[in-house]
């Protein structure tokens, strides 16, 4: 080797470093600066000259007839552009994520309480409210389907929609079912296997996604007839499906533009004022904005299925695994949202990460007079875990093991198979998270001595000096499906275009991946960067005039949209490359985009990526695909069903004051395979988020239904967590890689939420001595006094 | 009614008000400030907060004719001059407090105030100061990381001077 | 509706005598969350910002004259030595930014059984009055008369409250609350204890465990009367558990609570007894640590 070749390779490292803001670097988000001005247009703050604000007319009552409607008094009220029903609607009177049975505004019958009935445009939002109270509705009031006992008995107590209206596979108020067996399922003579047998019931009270940006957007008319609306959503595309037949308008007139979104966590997957806000537009030709109320949020949209599970488990002596027997039943509400696609989940993970060779399984989902239910945060498998893991802790106990032990005897590893039959092959490091969470350090034990009272349970409201309190510690470990499962195609699309700006080379990236807070736009600039080598990249605004990005859900965007960004950035470069190779005969093989030029690894620099664009830009749209997979078995739950597996395992630890019920989470730990991090500082922002929402269901967060009824709609009664009940959060990531996946990542968002909440309830468990079987855990169930 | 009073340093003005409206309605929806933001409208959320005469407060409690002749600073004054990001605000951004951003606002002008009154606050009094905030997205370890710089630059700047 | 914005005292009872429905508004952690919600419109609001008096306190040593407007971040700040219970229970109230805003003259308007100053005036004896105030004349509420049902309080449509006049603490006062978060959270119940060494009696308030905020009387009684027949207020000698059990079940029995969505009747009335126990503990071994130092 000639010191001239050494000298060039050397040189060559230097152009060979990668852009530190490409992937695996944490580059600031490009919203940043605008949001911390306060700059950031979220969809609340969209405002047009001479618009009109759009109000709602929401049902009282959970169960009723409409006998009529009188908006005379309403149109009366000056300052009211339009009252409209259910009659003023253009086209089709239904739509629906999955199924179309929820009407855009109620036809003759409410089924839940709040169900939209009639809209009021006016000059302003008082307006709008004095109007709605004159709209005159008579009901017949019913008595509402709320229980499983009376769901499943409608030759009782009724139907929540007429059988012959049925769309899908529904029957007698059961929305939707998914059976499982798997080995031998649970037979007399597989029970006679197990040494030890656990069983247990356990019920999961109704989460509320609770972003903080309420549903809101600007509707505005256009020449041509159609409407653009600026709004806050998971999948623009599929909002446009959906609005377009209700609106009589072909998909091209009604054009959606992603305004700022603040949170989401599932809760905008559904349609909210989209219709409503575009209706107003169109029948008044003026600009409509909609933006909920806090209470109007808890109506206006879906929440986490309340569950109803019962779990059978059995183990050998020695603790593996036997059987577990699970029937799962899903409050799913009026109408069907995602519910399919949640029983699907909990059918599918409902015995969690374990190796278990006889499962039985069935999980249903019912449609009763209840709000309705669909997509949050971990849907599915979130319900499923508090179940298995809860069992996990008394099958501990009934043979005498450390909990942590037995879930690593029977934990799944890469190779073995899901009781859908589904191959796991991909790393599923389960044990090793189990072990890296509990040799992680333990926090110091509380200094009952001199205690900070605002670290004690009840902090600031003064309820312990130290009395009463005891510690508990406990682990968790969860698995949750990345992207659509299901046989669901559910493709991403990317255009990457790549020009000189400014005597730079510059890529912009355009997908219609609604951003919600997640920091996908960051990943994507990252990614242009690496596969471009470009230092600047810009993100145009998501829209659809490009494909769809599918939903910013399933923790499935930087694997989909991401693959999508790397499919067309990679296009480009290919693109760019040919031309040189065309233009300058390049005949090396070993080209690549480095530091904004053509780099061989052999010969050095060719060109500056400048020189070779010239003033002609390169331009590629790519759709990026999973890989195929089907439909469970209707009876037997067999199917490669899943995209990709993803684990996290926690560990919390808790400071129960045991005399008052109240309950501080002093430190929750996280351990979590990501494949790879393409943003390890947004990673583990990911992380801490979904184990906060998880801690939120553990100790306080339930929507309160009583007799069909909302008991809480509002931030005084529904309680999220505050920084003073969030403690520190550890986290650990590994990237084990996953061959099928872009860049071997794996999804993030939602693990943490899937496997936090039972550590926590198992901390408490440790501290109180209580078996604890429903979520959230109330002061009430651990002082006997429900 | 007419409202005027002073926002961010300078004069504004609102005609039509509705004897119900809040502060926030009023700053996002008539004079051109939506960075204060309207998560719960009943002081449960803390991201509408901003200073009343130098006091942090729910600009969404604040019946819009109370604020007649008083001063007013939004998220939108805690910038540095030139159009620079504030102290508070670029923090926020290094730590990766921000996520959605919507409560980022109301946290923004809440940090400010706590290292106004505290340069070097603990971190128990950091989550103090900051629980009447709600974050969302962030479980606030990111938060916390963001005021603790905030904090420490704060600190090496006064050493500088 | 109308906005109103006296500038004077004078001017703000003459609004009020014109306009007997309108309601005052002073910080509006409460009259707003019922504006936004389309919960209440009132014929008019009543701002009494512009009053400075009212955020005004004065002390001459043995009571506290607090204007009704001193916002709970000043009580924390400036008045937790003379009026101890009441700065623990300002302390508790929604976050800062609420506590920089809201007032105890506000918690007295709204009267619900869930403010958290009413346990702490009740707790701190029977001469706390509301200073109530129309253009006919002045008078002071006694405040065991002035709480008179949920939301309902002892002020005539045209008066305004100016202050409320509170004996300083002759004696350690807490203040404890129940919330199922451990911030920002509205009373599931709470309890407030003050021991009165001075004239040998003790005082309680009980809030969001009845239809108004209310004493334990037969609690205070019993324990007034272990004080004095035991000579413990001179000895300082330890109450012993039976007498801390005791009171804690008076507590409880004197509360009649409901079923709601923050909680059941029986955890509040469980709840009520370990927060009697403890603050009675709290209070009492501080008086011994005092009468022990002062030995």
């Amino acid at each position: 080797m000639t010191s001239r070749t050494i000298q060039g390779q050397k040189n060559l490292q230097k152009i060979n470093q990668a852009s530190k803001d490409g992937i695996g670097g944490s580059p600031l988000r490009p919203d940043g600066a605008l949001k911390v001005r306060g700059e950031f247009a979220y969809s609340s703050d969209m405002w047009h000259e001479d618009m009109l604000w759009g109000t709602a007319l929401r049902s009282p009552h959970p169960r009723a007839n409409i006998l009529g409607v009188d908006v005379s008094e309403a149109l009366k009220v000056p300052g009211v552009y339009a009252v409209l029903t259910h009659e003023d609607i253009p086209g089709e009177k239904y739509y629906g994520l999955e199924i179309a049975d929820q009407p855009a505004l109620a036809i003759d019958k409410v089924r839940y309480h709040g169900e939209a009935i009639a809209l009021v445009a006016a000059d302003h939002p008082e307006t709008a409210r004095r109007a709605v109270k004159k709209i005159k509705v008579e009901y017949e009031v019913l008595t509402p389907i709320t229980t499983e006992e009376q769901c499943l008995d409608p030759e009782t107590h009724g139907y929540v929609h007429e059988p012959h209206e049925y769309k899908s596979h529904a029957y007698g108020n059961v929305c939707h079912e998914q059976k499982l067996v798997s080995g031998l399922g649970v037979t007399d003579e597989v029970r006679a296997l197990a040494d030890v047998i656990v069983s247990g019931e356990y019920e999961v009270g109704m989460q509320d996604q609770a972003f903080l940006g309420p549903e809101s957007g600007l509707a505005v008319p256009a020449e041509d007839g159609g409407v653009d609306l600026y709004i806050a959503t998971q999948w623009l595309h599929v909002d446009r499906q959906q609005m377009a037949p209700v609106l009589d308008l072909p998909l091209e007139k009604v054009r959606l533009t992603l305004a700022g979104v603040g949170g989401a966590f599932g809760g905008r997957e559904d349609l909210s004022m989209q219709i409503h806000a575009c209706l107003l537009a169109l029948h008044t030709g003026k600009p409509v904005k909609i933006v909920y109320a806090r209470d109007e949020s808890f109506f206006g949209h879906v929440h986490r299925h309340p569950a109803r599970m019962r779990y059978e488990h059995g183990a050998t002596r020695d603790g593996k695994l036997v059987f577990a027997d699970c029937r799962i039943v899903l409050d799913g509400g009026a109408y069907a949202s995602a519910s399919p696609a949640v029983v699907g989940n909990a059918a599918s993970l409902g015995h969690g990460p374990y190796v278990i060779p006889n499962v039985r399984m069935h999980a249903i989902a019912l449609y009763s007079n209840n709000p309705s239910c669909g997509a949050m945060r971990g849907f599915g498998a979130v319900q499923a875990a508090f179940g298995y893991e809860s069992q996990m802790d008394r099958l501990a106990e009934a043979l005498g093991m450390d909990p942590v032990e037995l879930r690593q005897l029977n934990a799944v590893t890469q190779g073995d198979f899901m009781p859908t039959g589904q191959e796991i092959d991909a790393p599923a490091p389960v044990a090793e998270l189990l072990q890296r969470v509990k040799d992680m350090p333990l926090p110091p034990p509380l200094d009952l001595e001199h205690p900070d009272v605002r670290t004690l349970p009840g902090a600031l409201s003064n309820t312990s000096h130290g009395e009463g309190i005891v510690r508990g510690v406990g682990y968790s470990v969860g698995i949750k499906n990345v992207g659509f499962s299901e046989g669901f195609d559910d493709y991403s699309t990317a255009r990457v275009r790549l020009e000189v700006i400014g005597g730079e080379p510059v890529a912009m990236v355009h997908t219609a991946m609604a951003e919600v807070g997640q920091g996908g736009v960051t990943v994507h600039a990252q990614i242009a960067r690496t596969e471009l080598g470009v230092e600047q990249v810009t993100i145009h605004p998501a829209n659809t005039e490009v494909g769809s990005a599918g939903s910013t859900s399933a923790s499935r965007q930087t694997y989909m949209t991401g693959g999508a960004v790397k499919l067309a950035a990679e296009a480009v470069r290919h693109e760019l490359l040919e031309r040189g190779r065309h233009r300058y005969g390049w005949t090396q093989t070993d080209l690549s985009l480095v530091g904004g030029k053509v780099v061989s690894a052999s010969a050095g620099v060719l060109i500056s990526m400048v020189d070779l664009l010239g003033d002609d830009a390169v331009e590629q749209t790519r759709e990026h695909h999973h890989r195929p997979t089907v439909p469970f078995d209707k009876e037997t739950g067999q199917g490669f069903g899943h995209v990709q597996y993803t684990f996290c395992a926690n560990r919390a630890v808790v400071d129960v004051d045991v005399e008052l019920g109240l309950v501080k989470v002093v430190e929750l730990t996280a351990v979590q395979d990501v494949g790879k991090a393409l943003n390890p500082l947004s990673v583990v922002g990911q992380i801490q988020g979904g184990c906060t929402q998880a801690l939120g269901l553990a100790v306080m967060e339930e929507i309160v239904v009583k007799d069909g009824k909302v008991r809480n709609a509002s931030f005084t009664d529904y309680l999220i967590p505050t920084i003073l009940d969030t403690p520190p959060i550890p986290v650990q990531i590994l990237e084990l890689p996953d061959p099928n996946a872009p860049y071997g990542l794996r999804g993030v968002g939602e693990a943490p939420t899937v496997s936090a909440t039972p550590s926590i309830v198992a901390a408490i468990r440790q501290a109180t001595g209580k078996a604890l079987t429903r979520i959230p855990v109330r002061p009430e169930h651990l002082t006997d006094t429900l | 009614m007419r409202v005027t009073f002073s926002a961010n340093g300078k004069p504004v003005e609102a005609d039509d008000v509705w004897e119900g409206e809040s502060l926030l309605y009023v700053l996002r929806e008539r004079v051109g400030l939506p960075g204060s933001k309207n998560a719960c409208e009943q002081g449960e959320c803390g991201s509408c907060t901003v200073y009343l005469d130098g006091v942090p407060v729910c600009s969404c409690l604040v019946a819009a004719g109370q604020v007649q002749g008083r001063e007013v600073r939004t998220v939108e004054g805690l910038g540095g001059e030139d159009g620079e990001l504030g102290l508070v605000q670029q923090a926020f951004v290094d730590a990766g407090a921000v996520q959605c951003g919507f409560c980022t606002p109301g946290l923004l002008v809440q940090t400010d105030a706590l290292l106004a009154s505290d340069p070097q606050p603990s971190d128990t009094d950091i989550r103090e100061a900051l629980s009447g905030n709600l974050c969302r997205c962030t479980g606030y370890e990111k938060i916390m990381d963001a005021v603790r710089l905030a904090s420490a630059r704060t600190c090496s700047a006064e050493v500088r001077k | 509706m109308e906005f109103l914005r006296p500038a004077t005292w004078d001017e703000a009872l003459a609004a009020k005598a014109e306009h007997p429905t309108a309601l005052p508004i002073s910080g509006g952690t409460d009259v707003m969350v019922e504006m936004n919600f389309d919960v209440h419109r009132p014929s008019a609001i009543l701002d009494l910002n512009r009053i400075t008096e009212l955020a005004e306190w004065s002390g001459d040593g043995e009571t506290v004259r607090l204007g009704a407007a001193v916002p709970y971040a000043r009580i924390i700040e400036e008045l937790s030595g003379p009026l101890p219970g009441l700065a623990l229970a300002a302390h508790t109230v929604g976050s800062p930014q609420i506590r920089n805003r809201g007032s105890v003259g506000g918690n007295l308007g709204a009267a619900s059984p869930a403010g958290d100053s009413h346990p702490a005036l009740l707790a701190a004896g029977r001469d706390v009055f509301v200073e109530a105030e129309s253009v006919r004349g002045s008078r002071l509420i006694p405040i065991d008369e002035f709480y008179l049902g949920v939301k309902r309080n002892g002020l005539e449509p045209d008066e305004l409250i100016r202050a409320v006049r509170i004996p300083v603490a002759d004696g350690p006062q807490q203040f404890s609350k129940i919330g199922t978060r451990n911030a920002m959270v509205i009373a599931v119940c709470a309890f407030g204890f003050a021991l009165h060494p001075k004239d040998g009696t003790v005082g309680t308030g009980i809030g969001s465990a009845a239809p108004t905020p209310r004493r334990a009387v037969e609690a205070e009684e019993y324990l007034r009367g272990v004080l004095a027949e035991r000579g413990l207020w001179e000895s300082g000698e330890l109450l012993g558990p039976e007498v801390v059990r005791r009171f804690g079940e008076l507590v409880k029995a004197a509360a009649s609570p409901i079923d709601d969505v923050r909680g059941t009747a029986a955890y509040r009335r469980h709840a009520l007894a370990v927060m009697a126990r403890r603050t009675l503990t709290w209070c009492w071994n501080d008086y011994r640590k005092q009468i022990r130092s002062a030995a």
